[in-house]
């Protein structure tokens, strides 16, 4: 039998990091498949090159046995019946869920599209979510957004010109409540009857294995698993995801019990107290998009809400959105968040500041002939440890690092974890929230996120790759909230 | 040269201060050398009102897209208004007449910026629709419109030192001191790095709120005291005089070398435009060119630098 979609090597790179690195994957007509793994582990990447968003740098993509690898884009993939619900909602928020609809069908034209283009949406919300209970003449931002996550899975199931032959869910059930979730997966099974795919992303791992038939694990850009779901567990899965070896606690015998709190405050949820001492690097782990980086925002606009005396300073992980000024040099950059005590007279110190980037240049090794060089000369690495220096160039006793590492090349990492640790040894603390599990060893302890609630606090020796993922994936058993 | 050019920042002012030169040469060139010096003088001491507002706008302008102070006009002659009223063309009363037409700014401008904080007004809407209020209160108000401003005042607008207004020289100074503080203080880098990227410069500490207050305020209590300085030197306040600082200040700032875009602005530059401006419309008065087409060069002009800057940033 033919496969509906057959992706052979896929390679794709990003800067250093290697998001595909030969990935083969096959999926039959009609099959349900469930793809896991831990942030980075390339899922994204690789339903972004089925859906044609990503150009893979090599390797070969067949649909029905036509090869398409050469120019694959959005249209070649929706005019073969291949559908994509992402995780951040694409509905135009100011149309209503007709005229969506009509968007992604360009055949609904002419008199009376709007009546076609209505009844074809409430065709399929009936069909998948029966008693929706949703207005098709609503605007999109009026429902809630259980709703309109309904309307975008159920607008990837209508049909024009082409039958939809493979819908890709990415975290589907995130913002449904568990009658529709169940109503979602039990549609999905009734249309393997008819030969539509899924491809199902979710960090619910028993709705995967009870959905699925087939679940691939993904591991670093490779696929680590290709297995029968009826031969799974939830704890196998989890083993599967993680790395074999594994030592809890690299930084281990360092912790001081008896240091004073630096932060106290209720945690996300309420379910744990967000905790950090002098001294300590705290993590904030969990699937990406969790609620780790409103945490910090929230502690770093309200500090007085968790009781913080000393000055705080964040780390942007998003370099382009959050951190860098583009049209100043890397001195400026790495002196702004220290200009008021750079003074002299009110007036900036241009020698101080000079000194200053000068001396972080060469502490934390900035690879640039000259500080006054445009910040947008250097590499990404390059730039974050700019963001690095401006944070630990300040006053700031507490460091804020909103998962600093994205896109930064190995060299750099293993610089900054070192200096980490020398700055908490010498009495800074750090809450850093970081997607890699790999960080987490460089931490004291962790908050696993889940949902934007603190779901699992682990001491030192619990840190292990497995502890974090038990936490991160929700069993089916745990009650919903 | 080019390479230093960029890193001064004189690239960015450097084509201000080409067109005026160009223009003035042509205006002598059109009038057969005649009145040379006495156009230069006369830009020297119009060019200091443009320049004032425009130091306000360029602040506004520097933090970021979508940020403009459109209640300039209407604070300027509203400015004038409370001035003249206080000085009551009395020599004493030109200090605490100036106070009270920048106290008058400071007001607006805080108005300003409660509506675009409290009311999450875009500043465009903003701006524009105080100053219909200002516009209001300053026909309600009424008074100041008789008065004819100090002798003190009107004579210091026309002082001259070797064909240079004094009041020119002043108004250099005080751009010096505007320079220094984009430059050198923290209020000045915090404006440039929220024009940058205001969620970036939140996150590196920056008071992104305070900033945005002080620079609406600034602009405004530029405009208040451009209008009593304005009204000693046109002898008195006019309902409409402000009309031409619309225009003006935002022509200025960007000819001047600022980017719409923020994050990048020079004072040099205002100077520069203001006499471009000013000489662009002398020359075409010698060339006998009407008002309409006046105003439509100077549009012209505008995307036209807007365009070339754009340009140059894209290929950054």
């Amino acid at each position: 039998m033919t496969a509906l979609v057959e992706l052979g090597g896929l390679e794709k790179r990003y800067e250093a990091v290697r998001a595909l690195d030969g990935v083969d994957l096959s999926v039959a007509a009609g099959e349900v498949l469930g793809l896991v793994g831990h942030n980075g582990a390339g899922k994204s990447t690789l339903i972004n090159v089925l859906a044609g968003t990503v150009v893979p740098d090599a390797g070969r993509i067949e649909v029905r046995g036509e090869d398409l690898t050469r120019g694959y884009d959005v249209t070649t993939a929706t005019d073969r019946g291949i559908r994509c619900v992402f995780q951040e909602l694409s509905l135009c928020p100011n149309l209503t869920a007709a005229e969506n609809t009509r968007i992604v069908h360009r055949s609904i034209r002419g008199h009376g599209w709007h009546e076609r283009a209505r009844a074809l949406i409430m065709a399929t919300l009936d069909a998948v979510f029966p008693g929706h209970g949703i207005r098709p003449d609503r605007r999109i931002g009026d429902l809630s957004i259980g709703r309109r996550q309904m309307v975008e899975i159920a607008r990837a199931f209508t049909e024009t010109e082409t039958p939809v032959r493979l819908v890709i869910l990415d975290e589907p059930t995130s913002s449904l409540d568990s009658t529709a979730a169940e109503q979602l997966l039990a549609y999905v099974r009734r249309r393997q009857a008819d030969g539509v795919a899924t491809i199902l992303i979710s960090h619910l791992l028993g709705e995967i294995l009870s959905a699925a038939d087939r679940v691939v694990v993904m591991r670093d850009g490779k696929v680590v698993a290709d297995r029968a779901a009826s031969t799974l567990a939830r704890d196998a899965l989890v083993g599967l995801m993680g790395h074999v070896a594994q030592q809890p606690g690299a930084a281990a015998g360092r912790r001081r019990l008896d240091a004073a709190k630096v932060l106290d405050g209720p945690g996300p949820g309420g379910r744990h107290r967000l905790e950090l001492r002098r001294g300590e690097v705290v993590g904030l782990a969990g699937l990406a998009g969790h609620g780790q980086t409103a945490a910090l925002l929230a502690i770093y606009d309200r500090p007085r809400a968790f009781a913080a005396e000393a000055a705080l300073a964040f780390v942007a992980g998003d370099r382009q959105a959050d951190g860098v000024f583009p049209l100043w040099s890397i001195r400026d950059n790495i002196a702004v968040r220290s200009f008021a005590a750079l003074r002299r007279h009110g007036l900036l110190d241009e020698g101080g500041v000079s000194e200053l980037a000068e001396t972080w240049r060469q502490r934390i090794g900035i690879r640039t002939p000259d500080v006054r060089n445009p910040i947008l000369s250097l590499s990404g690495g390059n730039q974050q440890k700019v963001l690095f220096a401006r944070a630990l160039a300040s006053a700031a006793t507490i460091i804020l690092m909103d998962d600093p590492m994205r896109g930064v090349d190995v060299g750099t990492k293993s610089e900054v974890y070192a200096l980490i640790r020398q700055e908490a040894t010498a009495g800074r603390s750090f809450l850093w929230y970081t997607t890699e599990l790999d960080e987490l060893v460089h931490c004291d302890r962790v908050y696993v996120f889940r949902e934007d609630e603190i779901v699992a606090h682990l001491e030192q020796d619990e840190i292990t790759e497995r502890a974090v993922l038990q936490a991160s994936f929700r069993a089916d058993t745990e009650a919903v909230a | 040269m080019a390479a230093w050019l960029a890193r001064t920042g004189v690239r960015d002012w450097l084509f201000a201060y080409v067109g005026a030169v160009t223009v003035w040469l042509v205006t002598v060139v059109i009038a057969d050398g005649f009145g040379a010096m006495q156009t230069l003088t006369a830009g020297l001491g119009f060019a200091v009102f443009y320049v004032l507002v425009a130091t306000g706008q360029m602040f506004v302008i520097a933090t970021g897209p979508g940020n403009i102070d459109l209640s300039i006009p209407a604070t300027v002659t509203l400015g004038a208004g409370v001035a003249m009223s206080v000085m009551a063309g009395s020599d004493a009363m030109i200090v605490p007449g100036f106070l009270a037409a920048i106290a008058t700014g400071i007001a607006v401008g805080s108005f300003n910026y409660a509506l675009i904080r409290a009311l999450r007004i875009p500043p465009i809407i903003a701006t524009l629709s105080s100053s219909f209020v200002v516009q209001s209160t300053a026909i309600w108000y009424g008074r100041g419109l008789s008065i004819k401003p100090p002798d003190a005042l009107q004579d210091f607008t026309f002082a001259r030192v070797l064909d240079v207004p004094v009041m020119t020289l002043v108004a250099v100074l005080f751009t010096m001191a505007m320079a220094v503080v984009l430059r050198r203080t923290v209020y000045g880098r915090s404006v440039l790095a929220i024009g940058q990227n205001p969620k970036a410069a939140h996150l590196a500490g920056v008071d992104v709120e305070r900033t945005r207050w002080v620079t609406y305020t600034l602009s405004a209590a530029l405009a208040g005291f451009t209008g009593a300085l304005f009204a000693g030197f046109s002898g008195g306040v006019s309902l409409d005089m402000g009309a031409q600082f619309l225009l003006a200040s935002i022509a200025v700032v960007v000819i001047g070398g600022t980017s719409v875009a923020g994050g990048r602005a020079n004072l040099p530059g205002l100077w520069g435009a203001a006499l471009f401006l000013f000489l662009l419309v002398t020359m075409l008065n010698a060339a006998g060119v009407g008002s309409g087409v006046r105003q439509l060069l100077t549009g012209v002009l505008i995307i036209a630098v807007i365009t070339a800057a754009g340009g140059e940033q894209r290929g950054r």
